[in-house]
């Protein structure tokens, strides 16, 4: 299947079918991740679905914290409660409880931003009519990362007292010497190459991947139920897409769980950075 | 029948930290129900091990596609 096909049904809900009968099932794959809205197929440049829904989800979340913060009153609306529980869940049970109440303040609004951003974007994975998780382009995830990157590395340098005193306190106290150098090795490795690269391939992957599957029991759910020969394989293909419904909700809790996680390792990895000790 | 053999390779990859996160989930409701009080803390503690262990996985997820 071609992109350029994909492209013509952009705007309905229903994903990527197998093109005619006739030719077989076709199994979605990497393709069905490509969704340009304008721009052409052969140039690296095009104005893709994922982006658009990502400009969206900027626009509705902002919009929905500043109207709310607009008129905070003492008795809370339906809106500001659940503005306050959003809030009140990344502030206590994700900076607070792991910067530390001392540092925890200057943090909150990116901890607040990034919360909402990739859980509303992963929603729009199940969404009717959107279907698309947009992390699942590695990338989002890539420039979310690089943002937490360089703020956990600029703390680190301002609190540790510049590069020396960074490097130095790479390498736990207490350590017997021949240990120091292997240590310093893998700290290194950790802090600059695996922490960054683990985070931003643990959405995509996790987003990439819940959506494959829910495209493989769906349109293989589809294939066999329309052209199955006999009424055993149509059965099977209705379990199939029966199986798909429960999936999706099980994304929900994924796509929630890795909104939360994300959020989790960044205000971690700052708290590491922002701690005097190791 | 035809098909890509990496995809077999991920599946028998993905066992490791499969094992890996059910132990590390069975310690943190043993770690509960022995010290409720104790829940946030290893909240924590857990969703690190996770993260930790499920890059294996994730990276190997990546690596099918690599080695394509």
């Amino acid at each position: 299947m071609s992109p350029s096909m994909v492209s013509v049904n952009v705007l309905q809900g229903a994903i990527v079918a197998a093109e005619g009968g006739d030719e077989g099932f076709q199994a979605p794959g990497i393709e069905s991740f490509w969704w340009p809205i304008f721009g052409s197929d052969t140039s690296n440049w095009a104005f893709t679905r994922p982006s658009f829904v990502l400009m969206a989800s900027v626009v509705i979340i902002g919009m929905f914290f500043i109207t709310v913060a607009g008129k905070l009153s003492i008795v809370p609306t339906r809106r500001q409660w659940y503005a306050e529980q959003v809030y009140g869940f990344v502030r206590n049970t994700i900076a607070r409880d792991i910067i530390g109440a001392k540092d925890f303040r200057p943090f909150v609004p990116l901890l607040l931003t990034l919360f909402t951003m990739i859980a509303f974007n992963n929603i729009m994975g199940i969404f009717p009519f959107v279907q698309f998780p947009t992390m699942s382009r590695i990338a989002f995830p890539i420039v979310l990362t690089l943002i937490v990157y360089i703020v956990y590395h600029t703390v680190a340098l301002r609190r540790k007292h510049g590069v020396v005193g960074y490097l130095k306190s790479l390498v736990p106290p207490g350590l017997p010497g021949w240990l120091k150098p292997i240590m310093f090795v893998i700290e290194l490795l950790t802090y600059f190459i695996i922490r960054p690269l683990t985070l931003a391939l643990r959405l995509f992957g996790n987003m990439l991947a819940g959506h494959l599957m829910l495209l493989v029991f769906i349109l293989g759910g589809e294939y066999l139920l329309l052209h199955g020969s006999n009424i055993g394989i149509q059965v099977s293909g209705i379990l199939g897409m029966g199986f798909g419904i429960v999936m999706t909700f099980f994304e929900l809790l994924v796509q929630f769980l890795q909104a939360f996680i994300f959020t989790l390792l960044a205000a971690l990895y700052i708290g590491d950075a922002v701690s005097e000790e190791h | 029948m035809t098909g890509n053999i990496t995809f077999l390779g991920y599946g028998l990859a993905a066992i490791g930290p499969g094992i890996g996160i059910g132990l590390i989930f069975a310690a943190y409701i043993n770690g509960v129900a022995r010290q409720p009080e104790a829940r946030g803390m290893l909240q924590t503690i857990a969703f690190t091990g996770m993260a930790i262990t499920e890059a294996l996985a994730i990276l190997g997820l990546v690596f099918v596609f690599v080695c394509q």
